[in-house]
């Protein structure tokens, strides 16, 4: 398309600050597109601009005619309210909290997503799907974004609805008014799982977690970089290593999730300093 | 009649001197309507035929761009009535709710415009991921989508302090908690305590201005919720804006 509608005539050279970039056929103003077809943003994109402004104002005008802003009682650092519960959009995290310690699922990990999601245009390097809506030549892009968004949505849904007082797991039909007995659940970290099954010391159950955990992450690394040459060969081993990484650490939180949900593990990885 | 009277206002030297063009019933001022108007010239003069297919962008950016001008408008409407003292903020808003005229109206709008600017965002963002749109040449302004959602969050995290009710009061609480725990620099965090940061100096601490949310937090919060992140978040959308017209825009538009 592009020779079609412009020719070079001088080429770029930073030895000159000017130069005629490119000659265009008809007279659309857009360049590097073909003139077809264009039309007027006034009236044509600003009457859609507006028609969609208003639409939006009118929604938010009906919405708070049924919904209003809350207000509770006067803040009172002497009474904690139970459950206490963070902001919608931040209930992802806060449910997060149960799966880590507070440095990974209030910190570390939000600042993982946030900068892996800025990340991201450097990381995809597939070519192709620009411009529309396509699942079926960008499978493992669009895989990932769903991936990382529904652990954000699926948690924030257990916040909001599945947790009660103490946040403990309240089903919709359980008594919400009284406690739970956290005696029923006991928490514990993988390596004495190890210690009780092959009865080991302490100190080896810890090294086999220590293997996993260092295992997870190189096989995870190395299994695909040998199975999925095209993928490593497009990608160059850096910006592999750093999706790798990224990758990993996401399937990580979900693996977590399982592990303390159904088999009550508390931590996977126990060390002098942290615990994951 | 009308005719008349139109031209009259459109001959008038007032109406050339604020326009600079004439009405815009024919290509040329429909063109000078676009680039000779501030507000406007984020346009291209003109667009194709396709742009004008809402199933590409469902106008998600621009919504949120919207939400954030009724947020704006709402809020500095609020800050007319509201005082960043524990003693008088609950107050304020109490009155807000049953004194004032509008009160209700304007901090529901604000409250409800918040949730729709955190929702569209990422709508928004879902829309530009699953079009390809950021990859090259537009990386770079997919980073300042993302710095720009960071913000809304914590537009809207700072600003749920401000009624200073039970609900303020101990999300935020539970968030700052979150910070002492940030490694390296939180008195909870992994190698906080080691390095000397004990509740008095670590990061928190500076959060807050103090060891519990209080006065100090509170009007940390309303300066950065009223003046700070909204000039963050205004610099930040003129570049994102300005990257959209100048890495050129993906597919149909």
């Amino acid at each position: 398309m592009d020779e079609k509608v412009t020719r070079e005539i001088f080429p770029r050279d930073s030895r000159k600050s000017y130069g005629l970039v490119e000659l265009m056929k008809k007279s659309a103003p857009i360049v590097r597109k073909e003139p077809e077809d264009t039309v007027n943003v006034w009236p044509n994109l600003l009457m859609i601009e507006m028609i969609c402004a208003i639409l939006v104002t009118v929604g938010l005008m009906v919405l708070i005619q049924f919904e209003h802003a809350p207000l509770r009682s006067l803040a009172d650092p002497s009474t904690t309210p139970n459950p206490m519960r963070a902001p919608w959009y931040f209930l992802g995290l806060q449910e997060l909290l149960v799966y880590f310690d507070p440095w990974y699922a209030g910190v570390v990990l939000p600042g993982m997503i946030i900068f892996g999601l800025m990340l991201f245009p450097y990381l995809d390097v597939n070519p192709k799907g620009v411009g529309y809506y396509t699942y079926s030549e960008r499978k493992f892009a669009v895989f990932n974004y769903s991936f990382g968004f529904a652990i954000w949505w699926i948690t924030i849904i257990i916040g909001t609805y599945l947790r009660g007082l103490d946040w403990q797991w309240y089903w919709p039909w359980s008594n919400h008014l009284e406690h739970m007995n956290p005696a029923l659940v006991t928490l514990i970290p993988l390596h004495l799982i190890f210690v009780n099954w092959f009865h080991v010391s302490e100190g080896v159950g810890k090294i086999f977690t220590d293997i996993i955990f260092i295992g997870y992450f190189a096989l995870g690394t190395l299994i695909p970089m040998v199975v999925w040459k095209p993928m490593y060969k497009a990608m160059g081993l850096w910006r592999y290593l750093t999706f790798m990484f990224f990758f990993l650490s996401m399937m990580g939180v979900g693996l977590k999730i399982i592990l303390r949900l159904l088999f009550n593990i508390k931590y996977v990885l126990v060390t002098p300093w942290i615990n994951i | 009649m009308l005719q008349k009277l139109k031209n009259g206002i459109v001959d008038s030297q007032i109406f050339k001197s604020i326009f600079r063009h004439g009405y815009p019933d024919n290509d040329l001022d429909r063109a000078y309507a676009i680039f000779s108007n501030v507000f406007l010239h984020i346009h291209p003069v003109k667009v194709r035929r396709s742009a004008l297919r809402m199933r590409y962008t469902f106008c998600l950016g621009g919504i949120t761009l919207l939400l954030f001008i009724i947020l704006s408008v709402t809020g500095i409407w609020l800050m007319f009535y509201y005082t960043p003292y524990t003693g008088l903020a609950y107050r304020n808003i109490k009155d807000l709710q049953f004194v004032i005229f509008g009160g209700n109206l304007m901090r529901d709008l604000h409250r409800f415009a918040a949730h729709g600017m955190v929702l569209f965002v990422w709508l928004h963002m879902t829309r530009v991921f699953l079009t390809g749109a950021y990859k090259a040449p537009r990386e770079f302004n997919w980073i300042v989508g993302v710095v720009l959602l960071v913000n809304t969050l914590v537009l809207s995290w700072t600003g749920y302090l401000l009624p200073w009710d039970q609900l303020a009061y101990w999300a935020v609480t539970v968030g700052a908690k979150m910070a002492s725990y940030t490694p390296f620099l939180g008195q909870n965090g992994p190698w906080g305590p080691q390095l000397g940061f004990l509740p008095t100096n670590d990061i928190m601490f500076m959060l807050l201005g103090g060891t519990v949310v209080g006065q100090n937090a509170l009007i940390r919060f309303y300066v950065l919720h009223c003046v700070v992140l909204p000039l963050v978040v205004t610099v930040f959308l003129a570049v994102h804006f300005w990257r959209i017209r100048k890495d050129g825009f993906s597919g149909p538009l």
